[in-house]
Formats: structure tokens, C-alpha cells, sequence
């Protein structure tokens, strides 16, 4: 029985002490195995009595399952101990900045843009273009503004020869709009317009959203209701607005809206010229002499017009103060809006 | 239009504050741009007399004076060379604040003490004006305060007019306006027919009438230019923005911005035999009252006698025939123009005056004998000038002819979105002047009044009610509409996600000008003519650009010369191109790329971008067109490296270009980084199919891999082309993972190694088959491209 002692107490410091999978097949190898000392145990019961044999054999088989038992949970420590050491050598620092690509972005007046064609769109409005080298006839005999209008004077036209310039608005996609359908007709026109002006607070080119309601029934309190909303959207504020009367050749009655300075929250300031409004956009009911023009009925439907400048709402939401950095594309500008 | 405040109120007093005034013109569509006080802060000044002025014993340049204030006398030091005995004086006395809290106080000037000081007007802020003292009417009343004298408290109002409202050019406009505003009465100042004294006339002959409908003319005797002009008219003119030079200019020019009518005095005996309104004639020359000549054409209005033109007409007198200080008999004029006579004239000429600006806006056709009486009223007074009859020449047929409209209630209903009672629609329509000629239940029959010839149809009445009812009292309602959207077709990628795509891709959208700099343009485009501008901004914006390039390359140079290496534009809009079926406007999606391959970083291993690397943007961008095949063919651009240029097609048409920038334009810019382009026309690129289901195969793939080597210059596209084209159809992908030239190849050769990947939808392939098609894979690469299987 001392020789069983002796083998368990040795076998179980063996396991104690191996370092590793192989180390330890080994130990199952030399007590366990077929010829291992422990198996040899089980064939000395031969030289025991019938009595004896019994208990001795339990007792063997007890060694046995406590060193196989130790062999196992030694395994499992070994590996568990592996797998820490394997984690802990592939750990990074999470840290340390992403690999990727530059961030990419919108330029902030087609950021501007999209805010504002998606309120239109989001109430049933197409989106219509057209060309930015327009005739003079879509340009202003159609909006009724004939040669010697003083209202000329009021748009500072590039030309190419008599009859060909750069469009001073985006209105005559909506003459072209009324040309090729027929009431009714809900569309908002994005896009570059140009004026022969250029300094602190004018670019030569610039970007305009003009649109347009034709109906039966559309009325001046229908316009003021589209605005007052869109204002409320776009600038997500309630924002006092007011409606003054102006003149556009091509709608009557017109007006100029102005909405309390988003600065100064209409104290007065220098964005404002201390007057506490700030002038936004121009609109009106469409003056039958357009209507006509383009062949709808004058007589059966009407409807409004507005447009506003894109960079002014641009720079009243975002607070930018210097109309020319749209651009000059300065990524230090630019990716400011990323 | 500049207007004093406190002249306004005396036509029209409504009890409102200043503010409250220009706030209500403004609402009513009179924009007040701003306004400013006619005088700059000042206490103490009262007119005074200078009673002595003698020698200052111990200085050169300057007098001790005894000036008056009507109480006492007091004892001034004064340096002006002006300062005399009998002067009426702007006398600041002790304890005076002049602008700029300069305080008077007593003072000893070289031992001689002074009370007070004798003021220039640059001193009192009234004007620049520092030549010496100033100069007061004898008839100042001594004593007076001068800012009561002046009636310096008061401001001068600025309204930006639109065009349509000429018959505000005014203070007659201007007040009527207010007056219907407030419901106050207007007192217009009284103009009645002044007799003639003595039966001098001069003829005035209209061939034109289309452009002069109506003339009046009167000759005035015995006129003293050298009379003062009264010191409230300086005051009233110079508040409306037009400096005082002689009464007789004075006086017509108070007359336009009392009642809106430009004047004009020419010297009587300069005319020659008859005044003569017609067209010039070609060549004919004109040296015009500000000492330009001018060249004038058939196209203007000119007022002439037997000599040739006097003035153009309604635009500036000449300056021959013009008053000056040895005039003393005048012939006055007071014309009608046809505004679209005037139109644009002044303007081709370089020319804006206060006449053209109202003559080209529109007159009151009916104002020019009341204006004449009034002038000459004013010019009695002041110069003692002798009138004689008006003489009035003029044409009905041309005079235009005050427009009838007829009001519906319910019309005015649709178009406000609210009613307005039948009598606040009468008394707005009545308050503004319009002559009502017939009227029922909501009905109205008007003719407008003759200074609102802007009154041409129903909307421009309903405009008038609006505007008067107040835009802001108006209902705000939400419209109603059908809900019938327009859907968005499928098979059209839309512009958005292109876009989208670029930003993911890590561009940045830039929006450059359309117009650009025609040298750099050139370089890049040798063949390609621009549309010119014939009016251009500066000449670096004077051509319409034929591609987007010029202007992102010159935004990427912007932001290389500011410390930024990495450079990822995109644009997308109209480049303009004239194309033999004329000009063409298409919207073109276009990039510039320089610099490393990812984002500086720790991880980057410094390699630049490569053509490959913004192919592979492209083609992640065309991913979006679904189901369409966009091929990426050698091809030669201006702009690019011969050897770097791929020409993008679709079924054979073509999209775009992609490649590196030609080295020589690169050099030009001073770029020292490789610079790459694209540029698509997008109306080619967005039309895509729709996406149709294949059913998903359950039978196994089998792959291939097939290495050749091939010459270098034969393409990597004409031997995947050559695979797909004998691999059959169950072929479901194609790669090509290597491209190896070096060790063991020729070095005129290259390996390309290539994944095969087949798989039949209803079946398993055999390996025979498999074999099969490689075979003819191998065999047509062989005798087709001098292909070598690698061993």
C-alpha cells in the first residue's frame, strides 16, 4: 500500500510541476498508460487473497481517477493560462486613430440647398433646372420686364451678344416650367444665377432657389403661409416675419419678407444695419402678364412665386460672415461643414 | 429720394413719432434706407451781428470784433478774413457745445480777451466748408438760435424707391402717401395762375410728340441771378440730397422735389429763332452742362433750335444755352416725356441725373403748368423776374391716357385669401386718387389718377388694397393641393447619391465660378473655343469654361499654397461648350486629386495616390448606375499624360476622361505632386437598369486560377475580354489578382494572374467541362494575344 501512497503523492507533483501539454501526456503515459506504474498496480491484485482483492482494487482505481483528475484540471489550467498570455500579447491601443480615407464633404451652399429643397419636396414640389446661358426672352420679355424697363437696371446682366446672357434668376426655368405644362404646377428652381456686381457683399455668381405655385385656388395667405413655414423649418425657431410690399415686375401684389435678425434676435446689430429684420427673400402673386406668356390661363388659375439667395441663408445659419469664402473652396473653410 | 422730415410735415402732421413714420412708409412699400440728423449736435450758437471789427493790436491775422446778440455786446477774437462790420454771423457764445463737445469758454488770444466765437459751417458740422465764417442773410434775425433758424432739428429721410413708384420721387408723392395712410388731410402748398406782364413768348415747334407729348415754355424778364437763394431753400435742397447754384437752377430744382416735374431755365438769348423738340440727328454733337461732349445718335430726344441741340431732352441741358451770371431773361420749360423715350438713354450714355431717373420712371403727364406756375411764382420772389404767358404745346393723341379698371369684390377675396368690406375698398381706392365711375355691391369701375400711371390692370389694384389694409394683417393659410406626387423613376440614379458617393469616397465638393481666366483654359484646351462674356467682371472671369478643370485645378493650387498636401475636389455643374449643333450646357461631375493615398496618419506608408487608386474611386461611383457596363478604354485628352489617360465609354459612346494631369500644364501650375482628373458628363452616366432576380444556384462553383504572360502592351482588358469571351455562360466571375513583371519574366512581358469562377444554375459542372473551357481559354489567348501559359 505505501508503493500506491508513494506513486499517487508522486504522480500529482508531476502534474504540479509540467509546464505543458506534452509534459503531461507524458505523466499520464508513465503512471496511467498500459504499462504505466499505477496500471501495474492493478496487476499485482493477482497475489492477494480472494478477501482482499476487493478493497485493494477500489483503492487502486481511486489513484488512478485522482491523477487522471489532476492531469485534466492541470490541462485545463495550462490552457486557460495560455489563452491570457495570448490575449494579453494581442492587445493594441484602441486608442491610436483610425486608418482610413480623408473625410469627404458637402459644399455648405449644397448643404444649404438640400435643406431647403427638401422642405418643398416634402410638401409635393418638383425640383426643376434648366440652363444657366439663357435667352433674353426667358429671361425677361416672358417675365414681363420688355427692353426699356427700368427694372433692368435693377439686374446687372452678363451678356454674350444682344439677345444671349448669363440668367440674372432662376425664373425663367419657371417660365420654361409653365411652357411645357399645364397647371397645376408646384416646383422650386435651384441653381447658379450671375449679376455683373462683385465686391464685399455681391459675388458675380450666386446661388438661388426660386418657386412656384399655380392653381386654381392659391391665394396670397396661401404665400404667406409657405413661407412663414419654411422659415420656421429652416432656421428650427419660431422667428417673427413680416411681409412688405416691393415691386417685381413679374408678380403683383409683391413683397419683400423679412424675418427678425437671427444675430440679434431683432435688438439690432451690425449683420442687421441695426434695424432688427433681415431682408430674405422677394415673392408675390404671379402677374397675369406671365401667366399669359407662357399659355396658362390667367383668367382660371393663379398662384405665387418666391426666391431667396442660397449663400445669404447659408451665412444666417451657420454664421458665416464673409459671402466670398463659398469660393475660394478653401478646404480649411470647407471642411468646416464635415 | 432724401426728404426732410419737418418739411413733410408741414403738407401732411400726422401724430406719429419719427420712427413711427418711417416704419409706416416702409410697410407700405416705401423702403426708409436710413436717416440722418441735417446737423451734427450743437448748443449755444444764436445769430449774431458784427457791429466793429478792428485791427488785433498784437497779431497780423486776426480782428477783435463787437458782435451783438441782440441783448448785449460782446467782445470775439475772430481770425476769419471774412469777419466785416454789418455781418449777420453764427455766433457761439460763452458756454456754447459745438459737434464734437467742444465747450466755448472765455479765453485771452495774445492778451486780448474774447467772449465766445465767430463759426464756419465745417465748425457747426453743416458742411466742409471752412473758407471762413458764415455768411448770414441780412435779414437774420439777430438773436435767434441757429438751429431754430435752420430748422437744424430735424432729419433727412432716405426711401429706396422701386421703379414702379415715380410718383414718389416727390414730396407732393411722398405726403399724399402719408396722408392716405393715417386718413390726415394733405395742404399742398397753393399754386394758382400767375398774369402775365408783358406778351413776350418764344415758339416751340414738337416734330417729335411721340417723345415730347406735351411742352410748356415761358419767357421771363428782368431775372436777378445774382439774388440770393433763401436760406430754407438751400436748407430744403440740400436735405434732399442737390447742392444751391444759382436761383434760377435752385428754384427748378426745388420745384421737382416739391412736385416730382425736372425743369429746365435756359438763357433766353442764347436761343436762336424757335425751340425745336426732335430726334438727333447722326454725329450731331451736344457739349452738355458738366463740360462733356458728347456724341449723340437718332435714338435720342434732343431739345434744339435753329442751330442745332440746346439739351437732351429729360436727360441735361447743355452748356451754351444753360443760365449763368450775365443772364437775365430765361425761357423756363417744363416738358412731358414719354418714359420709354427716355428709357436707358441716359445710361448708354454714362448719364444719371435727377431728371432722367424721373423722366425714365414716369412724370405726372398732367403736371407741367402747374409746376411752370410755381416756379414762376418762386422765381418772382426771389428774382424779381417779369413772366409772360405760358405757352403749351402739346399732342392728346401721345398723352397717355389714365388707365380704367374694373374691381371685382370676389377677385380680390381669391387672391388676398381674406374679404375686404365693400367700404374700406371704396375709401382706399378714393384715398389714393382713383375717380370712382361706377360702383355696385361688390363692383368697381375706377380711372387711376395721372401720377399713377404704374395702374394698369385689376392686380395692381389689389395690390394698392393690400398694401394699404397692411400685407401683415393679412390671413396666413396653409395652401390646399391634390396629393398627386410625381414619383422618382428607378432607372435613373439620382444626382444626389453621385454626390453622396464622392463625400464617402472622401472628396470634397467645391463649387468654383462658371467663368474663368481664358489663358489658363486655353493651355489645357488648345482646340476648344469658350463662349466669351462680352461684359466680363475682370478678365480672369471672362470665358464660360469648357470643363470643370481650370477651376478646381485653381482651387487645388489655392490650397496647396496653403500648407494643404492633400488635395480631394470634386464639382459638379454646366460646362459650356459651342458644339456644331450649337451651344451645348451639360452638367458634368469632375475631380482633382493630389497628394498621399489615405488620410495622413501613423499607418500610411507614404505612397502618393496613383491612377489606379482614382480609377477605383470612379468605379465605385459607376457601382451606382446598376446594370450598365462602363468600360475604360486608352485614350488621348489635352489636359493629360499620354500614357495615363483612360477614355470612359458607354456602348461605345463616350462618358469621360480619367488620368494624370499632363506634365507640362502640371509644370505651369507649379504643381511638384502627381495630379490626377476625372471629368464625366452625367447625362450619360445616370441612366441605369433595374435590378432583375436570378434565381440562387444549390449546385457547387468550381474555380480556376490561369496565369499567362503576355506582352506589355497588350492590354489587361483584351485578355479578361478574350477569357470571358470562351469561358461560356455559367462564367459568374472573373479576377485578376496579379500583375507581376520581374524575375523570371521577360522584360518586355508581364504576368497576369487571373481567378475563375464557374457555376450553372440547374447543375454541377464536371471537371471536363471545366477543362474543356480552359483549354479554349489558353489556346485563343495564345493565338490571339501571343499568350504563354506560365508554367
Amino acid at each position: 500500500m505505501d508503493t500506491l501512497n508513494k506513486l499517487h503523492d508522486d504522480a500529482l507533483a508531476a502534474v504540479n510541476e509540467a509546464s505543458n501539454a506534452q509534459a503531461l501526456d507524458e505523466i499520464r503515459v508513465k503512471y496511467l498508460g498500459k504499462k504505466g506504474d499505477i496500471t501495474a498496480q492493478l496487476k499485482s491484485l493477482g497475489k492477494l487473497t480472494a478477501e482482499e482483492r476487493p478493497a485493494a482494487g477500489a483503492r487502486i482505481n481511486e489513484v488512478k481517477e485522482a491523477v487522471s483528475n489532476a492531469i485534466n484540471a492541470r490541462k485545463a489550467h495550462l490552457e486557460q493560462h495560455a489563452l491570457a498570455e495570448k490575449l494579453a500579447s494581442e492587445k493594441i491601443d484602441v486608442t491610436a486613430p483610425g486608418r482610413r480615407q480623408k473625410t469627404g464633404g458637402l459644399h455648405p451652399v449644397t448643404m444649404t440647398l438640400r435643406r431647403m429643397e427638401s422642405f418643398f419636396t416634402n410638401i409635393g414640389y418638383d425640383i426643376a433646372t434648366g440652363p444657366e446661358i439663357e435667352d433674353d426672352y426667358h429671361n425677361f420679355e416672358a417675365l414681363n420686364i420688355p427692353s426699356h424697363h427700368p427694372a433692368r437696371a435693377m439686374h446687372d446682366t452678363f451678356y454674350f451678344d444682344a439677345t444671349t446672357l448669363l440668367r440674372t434668376h432662376t425664373s425663367p426655368v419657371q417660365v420654361r416650367t409653365m411652357e411645357s405644362s399645364q397647371p397645376p404646377i408646384r416646383i422650386v428652381c435651384p441653381g447658379r444665377v450671375y449679376r455683373c456686381d462683385s465686391d464685399l457683399t455681391h459675388s458675380p455668381m450666386f446661388h438661388q432657389m426660386e418657386g412656384l405655385m399655380i392653381d386654381e385656388k392659391v391665394s396670397f395667405a396661401d404665400l404667406k403661409g409657405t413661407i412663414e413655414e419654411f422659415l420656421r423649418v429652416f432656421f428650427e425657431k419660431e422667428l417673427p416675419v413680416r411681409f412688405r410690399p416691393s415691386y417685381f415686375p413679374f408678380t403683383e401684389p409683391s413683397a419683400e419678407v423679412d424675418i427678425a435678425c437671427v444675430m440679434c434676435g431683432g435688438d439690432g446689430c451690425r449683420v442687421c444695419s441695426q434695424t432688427g429684420w433681415l431682408e430674405i427673400m422677394g415673392c408675390g402673386m404671379v402677374h397675369p402678364n406671365v401667366l399669359r406668356a407662357s399659355g396658362v390661363d390667367p383668367e382660371k388659375y393663379q398662384g405665387f412665386a418666391f426666391g431667396m439667395g442660397v449663400e445669404r441663408m447659408a451665412m444666417l445659419r451657420y454664421g458665416v460672415n464673409d459671402l466670398r469664402l463659398f469660393f475660394e473652396n478653401d478646404l480649411k473653410f470647407l471642411s468646416q461643414f464635415n | 429720394m432724401n426728404f426732410s422730415e419737418k418739411w413733410l410735415r408741414q403738407w401732411v402732421n400726422p401724430s406719429i413719432t419719427a420712427q413711427e413714420l418711417m416704419d409706416q412708409v416702409t410697410m407700405a412699400g416705401l423702403e426708409v434706407d436710413g436717416f440722418e440728423p441735417v446737423a451734427e449736435d450743437f448748443s449755444g450758437v444764436v445769430i449774431g451781428e458784427i457791429i466793429n471789427c478792428a485791427p488785433h493790436p498784437n497779431a497780423d491775422k486776426l480782428q477783435v470784433c463787437e458782435v451783438s446778440n441782440g441783448n448785449s455786446v460782446a467782445q470775439v477774437v475772430c481770425g476769419a478774413p471774412n469777419a466785416r462790420a454789418g455781418l449777420k454771423v453764427a455766433f457761439a457764445e460763452v458756454g456754447a457745445v459745438l459737434p464734437g463737445d467742444f465747450k466755448i469758454s472765455k479765453a485771452k488770444l495774445r492778451q486780448v480777451e474774447s467772449f465766445g466765437m465767430l463759426c464756419s459751417e465745417k465748425e457747426l458740422g453743416l458742411s466742409e466748408n471752412h473758407d471762413g465764417i458764415m455768411e448770414l442773410a441780412a435779414d437774420a434775425p439777430v438773436g435767434t438760435n441757429l438751429r431754430d433758424y435752420f430748422e437744424l432739428d430735424d432729419i433727412a429721410i432716405e426711401v429706396d424707391l422701386t421703379p414702379n413708384r415715380a410718383d414718389c420721387l416727390s414730396m407732393r408723392g411722398i405726403a399724399r402717401e402719408v396722408g392716405v395712410l393715417n386718413d390726415v388731410a394733405v395742404s399742398e402748398p397753393a399754386i394758382s395762375p400767375i398774369a402775365p406782364v408783358h406778351d413776350d413768348v418764344f415758339p416751340v415747334d414738337i416734330i417729335d410728340s411721340k417723345g415730347c407729348p406735351r411742352y410748356a415754355g415761358r419767357v421771363l424778364n428782368n431775372v436777378n441771378v445774382k439774388a440770393a437763394t433763401p436760406i430754407w431753400m438751400v436748407e430744403r435742397l440740400r436735405r434732399g440730397g442737390i447742392r444751391s447754384i444759382d436761383p434760377v437752377v435752385d428754384v427748378t430744382n426745388y420745384v421737382m422735389l416739391e412736385l416730382g416735374q425736372p425743369m429746365h431755365g435756359f438763357d433766353l438769348d442764347q436761343l436762336n429763332e424757335k425751340i425745336i423738340v426732335r430726334r438727333a440727328e447722326k454725329a450731331e454733337k451736344i457739349t452738355l452742362l458738366d463740360g462733356q461732349e458728347i456724341a449723340l445718335n437718332d435714338s435720342v430726344l434732343v431739345i434744339a433750335d435753329k442751330r442745332g441741340p440746346l439739351a437732351m431732352a429729360g436727360i441735361m441741358g447743355g452748356e451754351h444755352s444753360g443760365v449763368s451770371e450775365n443772364t437775365s431773361r430765361v425761357f423756363l420749360e417744363s416738358a412731358f416725356f414719354a418714359p420709354i423715350e427716355i428709357a436707358g438713354k441716359a445710361r448708354s450714355y454714362g448719364l444719371h441725373t435727377d431728371s432722367s431717373h424721373r423722366f425714365e420712371r414716369g412724370v405726372d403727364s398732367a403736371l407741367q403748368v402747374t409746376a411752370i406756375e410755381r416756379a414762376t411764382q418762386l422765381l418772382m420772389d426771389i428774382c424779381g423776374a417779369q413772366p409772360g404767358p405760358v405757352i403749351v404745346r402739346e399732342s392728346a393723341d401721345h398723352l397717355p391716357k389714365a388707365a380704367v379698371i374694373e374691381l371685382f369684390a370676389d377677385v380680390v377675396s381669391s387672391s388676398l385669401g381674406m374679404t375686404l368690406a365693400d367700404e374700406v375698398i371704396s375709401q382706399i381706392l378714393t384715398g389714393l386718387g382713383f375717380a370712382l365711375l361706377d360702383t355696385k355691391p361688390g363692383y368697381w369701375k375706377v380711372q387711376a389718377p395721372s401720377w399713377r400711371f404704374d395702374m394698369e390692370i385689376q392686380a395692381d389694384l389689389i395690390e394698392e388694397l393690400a398694401r394699404i389694409y397692411g400685407y401683415n394683417k393679412l390671413p396666413v393659410t396653409a395652401p390646399m393641393a391634390a396629393l398627386k406626387p410625381q414619383g422618382a423613376p428607378e432607372q435613373e440614379t439620382p444626382e444626389s447619391a453621385i454626390v453622396d458617393r464622392m463625400v464617402s469616397l472622401g472628396y470634397q465638393e467645391a463649387i468654383t465660378y462658371s467663368f474663368v481666366e481664358p489663358a489658363a483654359q486655353k493651355a489645357m484646351f488648345p482646340k476648344k473655343e469658350g463662349v466669351v462674356l462680352a461684359n466680363p467682371i475682370s478678365n480672369d472671369m471672362s470665358v464660360m469654361r469648357v470643363s470643370l478643370w481650370p477651376g478646381l485645378l485653381k482651387a487645388m493650387l489655392h490650397n496647396l499654397n496653403r500648407q494643404q498636401d492633400h488635395v480631394r475636389l470634386f464639382e459638379t455643374g454646366l460646362r459650356f461648350r459651342q458644339e456644331e449643333k450649337g451651344l451645348e450646357q451639360v452638367q458634368m461631375l469632375a475631380g482633382v486629386v493630389t497628394g498621399k493615398r489615405l488620410a495622413e496618419g501613423w499607418y500610411e506608408t507614404g505612397e502618393a495616390v496613383d491612377f489606379y487608386d482614382v480609377k477605383g474611386d470612379i468605379e465605385q461611383m459607376l457601382a451606382l448606375v446598376k446594370g450598365v457596363n462602363f468600360e475604360f478604354v486608352p485614350g488621348t485628352n489635352s489636359a493629360m499624360h499620354p500614357g495615363q489617360c483612360a477614355r470612359i465609354e458607354r456602348n461605345g459612346k463616350l462618358v469621360g476622361y480619367v488620368g494624370a494631369l499632363h506634365p507640362t500644364l502640371a509644370k505651369d501650375y507649379g504643381f511638384k505632386q502627381n495630379v490626377f482628373l476625372f471629368e464625366l458628363r452625367l447625362d450619360r452616366v445616370l441612366k441605369s437598369e433595374l435590378p432583375v432576380f436570378q434565381p440562387l444556384s444549390k449546385h457547387p462553383a468550381s474555380t480556376r486560377d490561369l496565369a499567362v504572360v503576355v506582352d506589355e502592351d497588350v492590354s489587361v482588358s483584351s485578355v479578361m475580354d478574350t477569357v470571358r469571351e470562351m469561358a461560356g455562360d455559367d462564367l459568374i466571375s472573373l479576377n485578376l489578382f496579379d500583375i507581376y513583371r520581374g524575375k523570371g519574366i521577360d522584360s518586355k512581358r508581364k504576368s497576369l494572374a487571373m481567378g475563375l469562377t464557374w457555376q450553372n444554375p440547374s447543375r454541377t459542372l464536371t471537371d471536363d467541362e471545366i477543362n474543356r473551357f480552359m483549354e479554349s481559354i489558353i489556346n485563343t489567348l495564345q493565338t490571339r494575344l501571343d499568350a504563354v501559359l506560365r508554367g
